[in-house]
């Protein structure tokens, strides 16, 4: 379902990615781990559509759509989500009113049927029971004044409503306490379906025991430098990502 | 369109005049003296103390320079170019159907989800069946003469109500007080006229789209609203369609007087003709609005500006008596070549007062806004307190917005906070949106949105709705 060749994309003009090859298959999950500023980020941004993140090179294909030429919105229409790493705030702009611009969007963008306001309160609620938030985090402004923790749960919920094609999770574990970390993982599971892709970044093992992988990638310099099954996460964990990038091990 | 039933209820509108036509001609060429004040008074049948007013106001406003310090640019407005007199346009001259209508106006109604009949009265079409709101305007004034409440025209209330006018008129907004106000005093034609009882809660919003029918008020409106010891009002101004208007410029005043324990709560929802992208066409709104509140009265300005080519408004609170309250909750939006120079002034007279200004720029476009803001504290306002909050919101980098808060403090214990914030719609803001599919437009509206959520909660409900999907309008191509 989702195609990456030989992709090179720039940010602000500087070359990020120089080549990077990926194949997402529905129903599986990826984990992509990597040393800091290899990348990452960037991948999910160019996927999404992010301004000043620009293809110079190969192809990202979903379900058929070269998403270089598709605008932000209309990848999230086709299907494409992506729980931010670092979520940003919008005030006064309460998290139900959002959602509800959103699905109503996407929803009618696939042809699925609109859900009234009371189906959708009833699911947001649902939604937010699933990442242990109070119902209350409706009401409140996107993101406005949520601690870290929240923040990312919120990203989940949203994800949970919004049933994407392919998800792509930035690092969404990072900053979550170990109670949450599982509530996420159970909501991420629970997406895990033959219809979906799923593609987490993340810097830990921690996270790929609760959600268990069926490849990892390590991306370095803006290439996949190697591949394997969810043992080289265990094996990353060990000897870090010197032994691979050919660089001395940091103490 | 209109079904038999709808049409028995036609009503023709008929402008035979109230008063006695003393001069032949029904529009008064352009130009402004004595002789023009005259002929507008008899034309309305005004007795002799208002043609005195008007005649006073005229002599002192010919004094007074126009004023230069709002941060505005505009060319001069030649006051012997307006015709100060001019009847009511007959049935004939009135576009005959909507496609007569400018395309674009009509466009934005059907954006605003405005029922077609409610559009040909909005464009000033000659319709003589005048649909629901005749049945609706019925029952309304039943129930408010159950109530005691007055409301009307300005004209009618002086035929029918001389002492109250004749108390009130100009008790707040002197006629001599600014240029604008001064000239208005001179010329009014008409406007709305309100009246609560003591201790009655007015039974309904009132709102000027009532009278819209009457809207002929020309350019130099006045409203009078008197609340009676321990009444409350809640009144709407204007409607949330854009209307079409010829005049260039207006110069409304309006007055609330708050008496003891009452309260009232005004509300307006402008969005005249803002002028095209280069700053051509578009009214220039010059408008005085002051309320009195006297002992633990309250009252309220919300507003809501998105039109007008220029703008320059101060919705005032006189804070007269001891434990008064006086709050402004304001958004004004400006784009293309508009610009907005509003604001606001607390004068903090009894003790004990309390006033809280809340106010939301938003600049698109190469526009500019600006707020302009007057907190005075008297020697006697012992314990008087205010709070503002000033926050302005930029989307592109073409525009401009300028705060220029003024405080004036003459009691050691009375306490002024200030805060203001100025903001743009971030990148990541916009991502975020698009991430989950919304489109840019919608997104940036929604944001906006977030951004005036303090002051549309002050809105009337149903109020609030049409602000909202009013700037989503108005914010149209607003992005890039
Ligand atoms: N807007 C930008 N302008 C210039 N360089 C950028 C910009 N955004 C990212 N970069 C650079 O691109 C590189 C890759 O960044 P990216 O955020 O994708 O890394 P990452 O793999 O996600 O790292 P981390 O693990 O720390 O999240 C970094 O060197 C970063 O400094
Ligand atoms: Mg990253």
């Amino acid at each position: 379902m989702l195609e990456i060749r030989d992709l090179h994309a720039a940010v602000n003009g500087k070359a990020i990615l120089k080549g990077l090859d990926l194949t997402v298959n529905p129903g599986e999950v990826h984990a992509i781990m990597g040393p800091n500023g290899s990348g990452k980020s960037t991948l999910a941004n160019v996927l999404a559509g992010r301004d000043n993140y620009e293809i110079t090179g190969g192809q990202a294909i979903l379900d058929g759509h070269d998403l270089a030429e598709l605008e932000p919105e209309e990848r999230a229409q086709a299907g494409l989500f992506l729980a931010f790493q670092y979520p940003v705030e919008i005030p006064g702009v309460s998290n139900m009113e959002f959602l509800k611009a959103a699905l109503e969007a996407v929803r009618k963008a696939q042809g699925k049927e609109e859900w009234d306001s009371v189906t959708l309160l009833r699911k947001a609620r649902e939604a937010c029971k699933q990442v242990n938030l109070d119902a209350q985090f409706l009401k409140r402004g996107v993101n406005e004044g949520f601690s870290g923790g929240e923040k990312k749960r919120n990203e989940i919920m949203q994800m949970l409503l919004m049933e994407p094609r392919l998800a792509l999770l930035d690092e969404t574990d990072s900053g979550l306490d170990i109670d949450a970390l599982q509530t996420v993982a159970r909501g991420v599971n629970s997406l895990r379906s033959p219809e979906r892709g799923i593609v987490l970044v993340t810097h830990y093992q921690r996270l790929l025991d609760y959600i268990v992988p069926d490849h990892v990638h390590v991306l370095s310099d803006g290439r996949i430098i190697k591949s394997g099954g969810k043992e080289l996460a265990l094996e990353l964990e060990q000897k870090g990502y010197g032994w691979l990038t050919g660089e001395e091990e940091s103490a | 369109m209109s079904s038999q039933a709808e049409l028995d209820k036609v009503i023709r509108s008929e402008y035979e005049a109230g008063f006695t036509t003393l001069v032949e001609s029904d529009t008064l060429p352009p130009g402004l003296s004595e002789d023009v004040i005259r002929f507008i008074s008899a034309k309305k049948g005004e007795p002799e103390w208002l043609l005195e007013w008007r005649l006073e106001a005229y002599r002192k406003w010919r004094e007074m320079p126009e004023p230069e310090w709002a941060h505005l640019h505009y060319p001069k407005v030649d006051y012997d170019a307006i015709s100060y007199y001019s009847a009511p346009k007959s049935m004939e001259d009135r576009p005959k159907s909507l496609d007569e209508v400018d395309p674009e106006l009509l466009d934005t109604y059907k954006k605003l989800g405005i029922p077609l009949h409610e559009q040909e009265m909005l464009a000033g079409v000659a319709v003589d069946a005048v649909f629901d709101s005749v049945s609706i305007g019925t029952t309304f004034k039943e129930k408010l003469g159950e109530a005691g409440v007055i409301f009307c025209s300005i004209s009618e209330a002086v035929q029918e109500h001389p002492e109250l006018v004749r108390k009130y008129l100009g008790s707040v907004v002197p006629k001599s007080d600014n240029f604008f106000a001064g000239l208005n005093s001179a010329v009014f034609t008409d406007g709305s006229f309100v009246y609560i009882p003591k201790g009655v809660r007015c039974p309904m919003e009132l709102s000027t789209y009532f009278r819209i029918n009457e809207a002929n008020t020309g350019q130099f409106e006045r409203t009078l609203i008197v609340a009676d010891e321990g009444s409350y009002v809640s009144y709407l101004e204007g409607c949330t369609a854009p209307q079409r208007d010829e005049n260039q410029l207006h110069a409304a005043v309006v007055e609330l007087v708050a008496l003891p324990g009452a309260e009232i709560k005004y509300s307006t929802v402008q969005n005249w003709y803002p002028g095209d992208e280069n700053g051509k066409g578009g009214i220039y709104n010059f408008v005085t609005k002051r309320g009195v509140a006297h002992d633990n009265a309250k009252i309220s300005w919300t507003q809501v500006e998105t039109g007008s080519a220029i703008t320059w408004k101060y919705p005032s609170v006189v804070l007269r008596g001891d434990n008064a309250v006086g709050e402004f909750y304001s958004v004004a939006l400006t784009r293309h070549a508009q610009q907005a120079d509003t604001g606001t002034k607390m004068i903090h007279l009894g003790k004990n007062t309390k006033s809280t200004i809340v106010s939301k720029g938003i600049s698109a476009g190469k526009s500019s806004n600006a707020y302009r803001g007057l907190v005075r504290m008297g020697p006697r306002a012992e314990n008087a307190r205010n709070f503002t909050q000033c926050d302005s919101l930029l989307l592109g980098d073409r525009c401009g917005a300028h705060t220029f808060p003024y405080i004036e403090s003459k009691h050691p214990s009375a306490t002024v906070e200030h805060e203001a914030t100025t903001s743009k719609v971030s990148d990541d803001q916009l991502f975020l949106c698009r991430q989950r599919g919304i489109d840019p437009e919608k997104a940036i509206s929604m944001i906006v949105n977030g951004f005036c959520k303090e002051v549309f909660k002050e809105l009337p409900m149903e109020f609030a709705v049409e602000a909202g999907k009013l700037l989503e309008v108005s914010l149209e191509g607003a992005v890039g």
